[in-house]
Formats: C-alpha cells, sequence, structure tokens
C-alpha cells in the first residue's frame, strides 16, 4: 500500500513540466531560454580544445557564485591539482570551495600503477565515491569531465558502456543536475566518440572551435534539450579574463524602448536636415568615400553630447587618441577639454588585435564601465577588414543591439570603397537596424569635386530629402545650398539636367 | 629493506588489499577465488585487508579506485593492481608478480 502511494507520487513529479536552473554562463540562459533542465543529465560534445573542462567547471563555480549551490567534479582526464591551477587565473578559487565544503573532487585521472584484468568487473567503486561525495557537500550540481578518457583505459568497453549507463542512472535517482563531457572527433560529425551520447541522450550541448578564414570562432549550440525550449543554431562564444561568455546574436528580443526625444548632432545644418536631431536611443550610420568627413561627423556628434553635459564614449579603429585630438583641433573642436573633464573617453585598438567576440566583450565591458550617452565606432569598416562575413554581421548585430537596449545613441562610420558612388558591404549588413543614415559624397561638377551630403533614412521622423552640398574648415562643417540642375549624383555618374527637362519633370510632378 | 629481502622468498611478506562493492557476485567470487589462492600457495607469508567501498567510500576516494573488485599489492613495492574477479589463478599470480 505504502509502496503504490510512492510510485503515485513519483509519477506526479515526473508529469510536472521540466525545470530549468541556471547554468552559470553569461549569456547562456538566452539560448537555452531558462537554463539547463534541473535534475537531468546534460551531455557537453566537444572536440579536443574546445573548452570542455573550462565550461563544465563554470558550471560548479558559478553554481557557488551565483546560487550557493555545491558541486561535485568527477576527473577522468586532468588531476584535480592542475584543474584548480588552471582556473586561478580565472580568479575562481576552487580550493577555498574545497575548504568551505561546498565542492568535492572525484579523482578518477589515470592512475600510474600497472593493472591488469582478470576476470569480470564494475565501476562499483567509483559510483560509491562520487555518491559519498555528493553526500558530503550536499551536492546540486555535477560534473563529469571526460567520460572519453575512460575508454583506452579499460580493455573491455561493453563493461565501461554498461558502467556509465549505471552511473547517469545514480546520479538521476540523486535528483542533482549533471554535465558529462565527452571528445569528438569532427567539428561537424557524430556526436561523440564511441557512442556515447547513447546513455545521456535527453540533452545534448556541443561546442566549436572551428578554423574559419584562418581563425579560431568558438561556438556553442544546444542540440537537443528533451521536453523544453531553447534557442537553435550555433553562438559564438569567447574566453574572457573571468570565464565564457556566450553571445546570443539572434537570440536578443527587440524589446528596446523608443524615444522620443531629440538630441543634438552636434551640427545645426543636419539637426535642421533631420528635423531637430536624432532619437537619443537611435543608431545613426554614416558612409562615405575616404576624406569626405566622417570623422569629422563623429567628432562633432561627441562634442555636441559632451557640450550639452552627455557622456560620449568613442572608439577609434584607424586612428590614434593624439590623431583625434589633433583633428579635432583644427575643425574647432576642443576635444582634450572634455577628456579631462571625464565625459569623453577614446579607446583606440587595431582591429586586428583581437577576435570579434572579444571586440565586443571590450566595447561592453567600456560601456557599462563608462555608462555613455552617446557611443561613436570609427570605423565598422576598419572591422570589416579583418571579420570574416558571418562573424562582421554578428558583431553589427549584437553591437547595435546592445547599444540600443542601454538606450544610448550609437553612431558608427562605414567607408565606401569606390570614391564617387558605390556601397560598402557595411551599410548591406547594417542598413535595416539602424535608424538613421548620412550618406557623404564626392560629387564631380565641371572638373571640380565637390562634397555632396544627403540624410537617406530617419526612422518615425520627417527629414529633408535633398542632397546639399557642405565644405569642411576650421570652423567645423557648414552645410550649404542642395545641389540644382544635377542628377545621379549618389551613384557617382552626376550629370546635368537642364533647365527646360527641370521644368517638364516638375510638370509631371504636378 | 625490500631490496635486502629481495631473492628470498621465504620470509619474504606480502602485504594485499582487495577492494569489493558490498556484495555483488563479482565481488563475492574475487573474495572466494583469492583466499583460495593465497591459502595454497602462500599460507602464512601474506596480509590481506578487505574493503567495502559501499562501507568506506572515503577509502576508496583516498586510494582512487575506480574499478571494482579490485586486488591491489602494497608490498613489496612498486604497487601492482589487478581489477576483475580473479577467476584465473594463472593469470592472478603473474598480474601480482608471484611466481
Amino acid at each position: 500500500m505504502k509502496k503504490m502511494k510512492k510510485t503515485k507520487k513519483t509519477k506526479k513529479k515526473d508529469l510536472s513540466a521540466i525545470k530549468k536552473i541556471d547554468f552559470g554562463i553569461e549569456g547562456f540562459d538566452v539560448i537555452s531560454e531558462g537554463g539547463i533542465p534541473k535534475g537531468r543529465t546534460t551531455l557537453l560534445s566537444g572536440t579536443s580544445g574546445s573548452g570542455k573542462t573550462l565550461f563544465a567547471t563554470e558550471f560548479l563555480w558559478q553554481g557557488y557564485k551565483k546560487h550557493n549551490e555545491s558541486g561535485v567534479f568527477v576527473t577522468f582526464e586532468e588531476t584535480p591539482r592542475d584543474i584548480i591551477r588552471n582556473v586561478k587565473s580565472l580568479g575562481w578559487d576552487l580550493n577555498g570551495l574545497i575548504k568551505k565544503n561546498k565542492l568535492a573532487f572525484v579523482d578518477a585521472s589515470p592512475s600510474p600503477y600497472e593493472k591488469t584484468e582478470v576476470g569480470e568487473y564494475d565501476f562499483g567503486a567509483l559510483i560509491a565515491r562520487i555518491l559519498y561525495a555528493i553526500k558530503k557537500v550536499k551536492a546540486k550540481r555535477v560534473v563529469v569531465d571526460s567520460i572519453t578518457a575512460l575508454f583506452p583505459q579499460y580493455k573491455d568497453t561493453g563493461i565501461i558502456r554498461r558502467e556509465l549507463f549505471r552511473i547517469t542512472a545514480a546520479l538521476k535517482k540523486q535528483g542533482v543536475t549533471a554535465v558529462i563531457s565527452s571528445e569528438r572527433l569532427e567539428e561537424y560529425g557524430s556526436i561523440a566518440r564511441f557512442g556515447v551520447e547513447e546513455f545521456v541522450s535527453d540533452n545534448v550541448i556541443v561546442i566549436r572551435n572551428v578554423l574559419d578564414e584562418e581563425r579560431r570562432r568558438r561556438t556553442v549550440e544546444i542540440l537537443k534539450f528533451r521536453g523544453t525550449m531553447h534557442q537553435k543554431g550555433e553562438y559564438p562564444f569567447t574566453i574572457s579574463s573571468d570565464g565564457i561568455k556566450i553571445l546570443p546574436l539572434s537570440g536578443m528580443e527587440l524589446i528596446m524602448k523608443s524615444s522620443t526625444k531629440r538630441i543634438s548632432s552636434g551640427n545645426k545644418d543636419i539637426d535642421r536636415m533631420t528635423g531637430g536631431g536624432f532619437f537619443r536611443d537611435s543608431i545613426i550610420l554614416v558612409s562615405g568615400p575616404t576624406g569626405t568627413g566622417k570623422t569629422l561627423m563623429t567628432t562633432l556628434f561627441a562634442d555636441g553630447g559632451c557640450s550639452r553635459g552627455e557622456k560620449c564614449l568613442l572608439f577609434a579603429y584607424e586612428e590614434s587618441k593624439e590623431q583625434l585630438v589633433r583633428n579635432g583641433t583644427s575643425w574647432g573642436v576642443n576635444l582634450e577639454k572634455w577628456i579631462k573633464k571625464g565625459l569623453l573617453k577614446i579607446v583606440c585598438r587595431y582591429p586586428e588585435s583581437m577576435g570579434p567576440e572579444d571586440h565586443l566583450i571590450s566595447i561592453k565591458k567600456e560601456m557599462d564601465e563608462f555608462k555613455p550617452n552617446r557611443l561613436v565606432i570609427d570605423s565598422l569598416s576598419a572591422m570589416e577588414r579583418v571579420l570574416t562575413l558571418r562573424s562582421f554581421r554578428e558583431f553589427v548585430i549584437s553591437l547595435s543591439s546592445y547599444t540600443k537596449l542601454k538606450e544610448i545613441a550609437g553612431m558608427f562610420t562605414s567607408t565606401t570603397k569606390t570614391l564617387l558612388g558605390g556601397e560598402s558591404i557595411t551599410e548591406a549588413h547594417i542598413s535595416t537596424l539602424t535608424d538613421a543614415i548620412i550618406i557623404l559624397r564626392y560629387v564631380e561638377m565641371h572638373g571640380e569635386m565637390r562634397r555632396g551630403l544627403t540624410v537617406i533614412k530617419l526612422r518615425g521622423s520627417w527629414h529633408e530629402k535633398e542632397i546639399r552640398e557642405y565644405s569642411i574648415d576650421n570652423d567645423g562643417m557648414h552645410v550649404s545650398e542642395p545641389f540644382r540642375g544635377v542628377e545621379s549624383i549618389m551613384t557617382g555618374a552626376a550629370r546635368s539636367v537642364t533647365q527646360y527637362e527641370e521644368e517638364e519633370l516638375s510638370k509631371l510632378m504636378k | 629493506m625490500t631490496i635486502k629481502k629481495k631473492g628470498k622468498k621465504v620470509g619474504r611478506k606480502y602485504v594485499l588489499k582487495l577492494y569489493v562493492a558490498g556484495s555483488t557476485p563479482n565481488s563475492v567470487r574475487a573474495i572466494k577465488s583469492l583466499e583460495k589462492i593465497l591459502s595454497e600457495e602462500f599460507k602464512g607469508m601474506y596480509e590481506l585487508r578487505i574493503i567495502d567501498v559501499i562501507k568506506n567510500p572515503q577509502l576508496a576516494e583516498q586510494d582512487k579506485i575506480l574499478a571494482t573488485p579490485m586486488l591491489s599489492r602494497v608490498l613489496p613495492l612498486p604497487i601492482r593492481r589487478l581489477i576483475g574477479d580473479l577467476s584465473d589463478k594463472e593469470k592472478v599470480l603473474i598480474g601480482l608478480d608471484l611466481v
């Protein structure tokens, strides 16, 4: 009778929806839609060097750090000493956790002793040790890293399979949430070596370290979470100075608020052309060939913010801080003053200095620390040069969504490849994400190079449609009259339109 | 100490540890097989300790035992380990370097 009651109860428990717990890695909650299935075992599969051990270790470390949960680390590959030492540089004090009885290692790393197999055996001792460790620290999280290392040590793979099945069953019975790592040989192939996915097939996470146009690209993909939702596809991640960070690009929701507050572009002519300035949380793209004044636009934008007491963060990928300050002086803008006041921060970096994920993380970090009202990236094209098409697109999407999320006005510049007309890949990827686009172009007229500017897009607002001529002098930028009597400026093939034609056209419009 | 005694079979002492996991068929078989071999070949020359890892998991942790049954020759050095139910006498003797 009592027994029946019990089965009924467990059945009821199983039927309830699967709960999830926070994995602890930044961005994982977004791609997993809430975390890793609670009380279940998840297989973490990846090639050698893909970051399995670190991923698994962070699961335990953050479990303690963020949720005060204890963990057990079963290691088949590295010794506990090595693991503790390896993560020390990330600021994770595993020794401290052991002392606090919040972490226990089960050291199953290969022993140096010679061993012979005589007859039947099982992993009874290992299971007993794991259960003992779970009990000792009252563990909620268990990591087993990596089961693949077991296979070469024993002759009978049949026994290993059977025993792994027993281990996962024992973990399930304990109600702990477990991450079991296993190795795979190819980035795109069977899930794991030795067919271990058969034992832990409910949930599978694959991490990759793919060589993409001579660059290493780390990604994480949730292959399946049985009975619960998750985002699909690969998401890039990076190993930063304090752990793993996943960049959940397309997983991000468009929940940004829209502001109706206008901010100045730093130039009164452009403010007028845009009907009073840009919106406070908009992304502005300035596109033009070299020498048309993109950096000037950003300088004015920064100056316009700082002079109103707003903070501005400027990332320069083409020029040094000194160059930018000197440039500013030649346009009558004193950037030095704003830097000293703490309103302006200029960060100069070579695009080649790090990978796209690291650039993104460093930009986000600066944004979180400096808390700017305005952000300038000069230029995106410099970034485009060093990234693959795919990672560049991800970079831009992630950057602009983060900027919007923080309600920061962002001005990004993009260099077009040809002097007259033309477009760059940047625009193709970013134009739909931006709220405003300003185009700067050279206009060849009557044997001289002149400059033209137009606002081609301004979401949610009226803006001037004319192409105006502008000039640059030691007092900044001056926008003058619209070009009259010429057409096809933007395509780079400007040609004069006669008075007669103009009249005819205007008649048609009536 | 052990070097001195090397080559002298008489008076040589074997310290053995047998780790078992409860009373599974493998464990029972291993204890039976080992006791038989020892009483036949090494009467009075050995010291055997049987450790049940279910009752004493901390000892299994300390000695880093994975598989059971596991026979460990602690002395003389070097340590030698045998895993399995020890059903093959010849293999046990070879494995323990007792022949």
